[in-house]
């Protein structure tokens, strides 16, 4: 955390008689913000693995986990069968790709310089759309496409459309902001309509249902399987990025003073093409196309905390992680006879909160 | 905006790194966009703390010169040698640690504070993952002051007025600490109390500097040899004095103009017919007009 607390000018804080002044600017501060969402991610992590069909107490959850992680024998019963099993993968599944779209999201906004961009919008989702709907349409009963399984096929086709792009892009070595949005486009269009096709072909009403709710995104799938690769690939793209970060702001400012400051344009735009497309691809791979996290996260952490990517990509991690957290305990419950999909609730509920946000900053100075 | 009044304050000078001399010397440097050479055979020398300057028309290539000083372009042709070493050697966080840049583009990142954008200036000294040291912070605290910005520093730098957004990008620079400053007009958009203060600033400075000034006055004024820049190429170099002539600067600016002494400095003062009609009109060896490169 000695990142967050890189030394920052403390804004002024509002005068009025809405609290002392000051008390805005010190919520705002990047080392409290970060406490504040651990501590809420742990307090999500925890209704996430309570709340559900059966409602198991809190202590009884982390009693469950902690024998578990102390790696004594597992008191007999369903308790444990709920927690460890379905629920605490679920949980942290949730966790790290919300974590991964906020980071992605920010990555992909500073490739991009486009605060209106997200981590679909190069084209890798679709790829992997139309690889996980090939393998459930083509592969037998939904389950493989060449034995790759239903996250590998998404995968492969993460790597082919992210390949395609790239090629499409490129020119004399590095990439524009908007060729690499013109490219991502076409080609996320042309693979989306192949989709479609797909879709159209689909035997029975259970493939059209698993296609629709893969295309919403969901963490229904999580396991202890699933979970690896991603518990590697975020941190590991959170790292690769924040390495970067001061690169980044000097990128956000534009190419010319990036490369009067120093930096490797062209290489640095190579790298987060790589990294942010690696990362979605693994991502949408294990949860479907979550809509409106990446897009939504790293602004609610910009108006926080300002652009500094220092304190922007963590953030956007830790941020994402509880809200996805949230939003998939909301898909769980919300309704009684039936999962809703991640992709529903993040626009439904995203779309009103980052309006009230950007309504409140028009008050600031 | 409520600026601070521009008080010339008695600052410490910042000695540049290495104190050693710095020199610039471009070699027959060309430069391409879309197949058109836009800069061709430029060769321009700055010595040490020498103050250079670079006019001409719209589109005569000056930005470009000095695009390929700052690493924005590979010249297609040429070399620009820093101190006898060509640039291109360098890595370019080694070369931004010796050469800040006002670049012609004028961001300054999103949802930042003005300290944090002249901060950025620290960039090409900092390494992944390091926190701000002392030096940084004086660099930082150093360049605020100088372009008396202090006050401001707790601002974001999207709130603030053009002028001030351009004093924040030239602070970045003075926080880079480099022993050799490009600046493309850097006095644009700037009021005339801003202007002068900023000339006199770079010539307190003291630097190895490159500069692109629209205002010959002030060019004049400024630099202690000018080159001028003609569709690409070098037409005339030398002292502000020699080389500001009526002839000149109907050829290449278009304009019916006298130079005459400056009654309060001495030095030349280009005194323009703003009513005549323009002298020239440019037209290339196809008949077409022109235009200026993007």
């Amino acid at each position: 955390m000695a990142l967050l607390s890189a030394r920052r000018p403390r804004k002024p804080g509002r005068q009025g008689p809405a609290g002392p002044p000051g008390r805005a600017a010190r919520l705002r501060s990047p080392g409290v913000l970060a406490v504040l969402l651990v501590v809420a991610l742990l307090a999500a992590l925890t209704a996430a693995v309570s709340f559900g069909s059966t409602s198991i107490p809190p202590q009884e959850v982390w009693s469950v986990v902690g024998r578990r992680i102390a790696g004594r024998a597992p008191r007999p019963g369903t308790d444990d069968l709920i927690v460890w099993q379905l629920r605490v993968p679920r949980a942290l599944l949730a966790a790290l790709v919300g974590a991964g779209l906020g980071v992605v999201g920010a990555g992909v906004q500073a490739l991009v310089r486009n605060p209106l961009a997200d981590p679909y919008l190069l084209g890798v989702s679709n790829g992997a759309t139309l690889g996980a709907v090939a393998a459930i349409v083509l592969g037998a009963g939904g389950g493989g496409l060449l034995g790759l399984g239903l996250s590998g096929a998404a995968f492969a086709g993460a790597l082919g459309s992210f390949l395609l792009v790239w090629l499409a892009a490129r020119r004399g070595g590095g990439f524009s902001p908007l060729r690499l949005v013109l490219a991502g486009v076409a080609i996320g269009q042309f693979l989306s309509g192949l989709t479609s096709c797909l879709v159209l072909r689909a035997g029975d009403e259970q493939q059209t249902r698993g296609v629709l709710f893969w295309l919403m995104g969901s963490l229904g799938g999580a396991t202890w399987d699933l979970l690896v690769v991603p518990s590697v690939v975020v941190p590991a793209g959170l790292v690769l990025l924040l390495a970067r970060a001061r690169a980044l702001n000097a990128l956000a400012a534009g190419d010319e003073t990036a490369a009067a400051l120093g930096v490797a344009v062209g290489r640095l735009r190579r790298e987060l093409f790589l990294v942010t497309s690696l990362l979605t691809g693994v991502l949408v791979a294990v949860s479907g196309a979550i809509g409106f996290v990446g897009l939504m996260v790293p602004h609610v952490c910009r108006l926080l905390v300002g652009g500094d990517h220092r304190r922007l990509l963590p953030l956007s991690a830790l941020t994402g992680a509880v809200l996805l957290v949230v939003v998939d305990l909301i898909c769980r419950t919300a309704v009684d006879t039936q999962e809703l999909p991640a992709g529903v609730v993040t626009s439904l509920l995203g779309a009103p909160a980052l309006l009230l946000l950007l309504d409140r900053r028009l008050e600031r100075p | 905006m409520t600026a601070k009044p521009p008080t010339p304050r008695a600052v410490k000078h910042v000695q540049a790194p290495g104190g050693h001399p710095a020199r610039v010397e471009i070699r027959d440097l060309r430069v391409a966009y879309a197949g058109r050479d836009v800069v061709s055979g430029v060769r321009l020398l700055a010595r040490d703390g020498e103050i250079v300057g670079l006019v001409g028309p719209n589109g005569s290539g000056k930005s470009s010169v000095l695009r390929c000083v700052y690493r924005h372009l590979r010249p297609s042709g040429g070399t620009v040698l820093l101190d006898g070493t060509e640039l291109a050697a360098l890595s370019p966080a080694e070369s931004a640690r010796r050469v800040a840049a006002l670049p012609q583009e004028r961001g300054g990142g999103s949802e930042l504070s003005v300290r944090d954008v002249v901060a950025m200036g620290r960039v090409p000294h900092q390494r992944a993952f390091a926190a701000e040291n002392t030096a940084d912070r004086a660099a930082v605290d150093d360049a605020l002051a100088r372009t008396s910005l202090t006050a401001l520093a707790g601002r974001r730098f999207d709130a603030l007025s053009g002028g001030e957004r351009q004093r924040v990008l030239l602070a970045r620079a003075f926080a880079q600490r480099a022993r050799v400053l490009v600046l493309d007009e850097p006095t644009n958009h700037l009021d005339l109390r801003h202007q002068t203060e900023v000339l006199a600033l770079l010539r307190a400075e003291r630097r190895t500097t490159l500069i692109c000034l629209h205002d010959l006055n002030a060019a004049a004024a400024l630099c202690d040899r000018l080159h001028v820049l003609h569709r690409g190429a070098v037409v005339a170099s030398g002292a502000p004095r020699e080389v500001l002539t009526p002839g000149l600067l109907a050829e290449v600016f278009g304009i019916r103009a006298v130079v005459v002494e400056h009654p309060l400095t001495g030095g030349p003062l280009i005194a323009m017919d703003h009513t005549a009609a323009p002298a020239h009109r440019e037209r290339g060896r196809d008949g077409a007009d022109r235009g200026a490169p993007a």
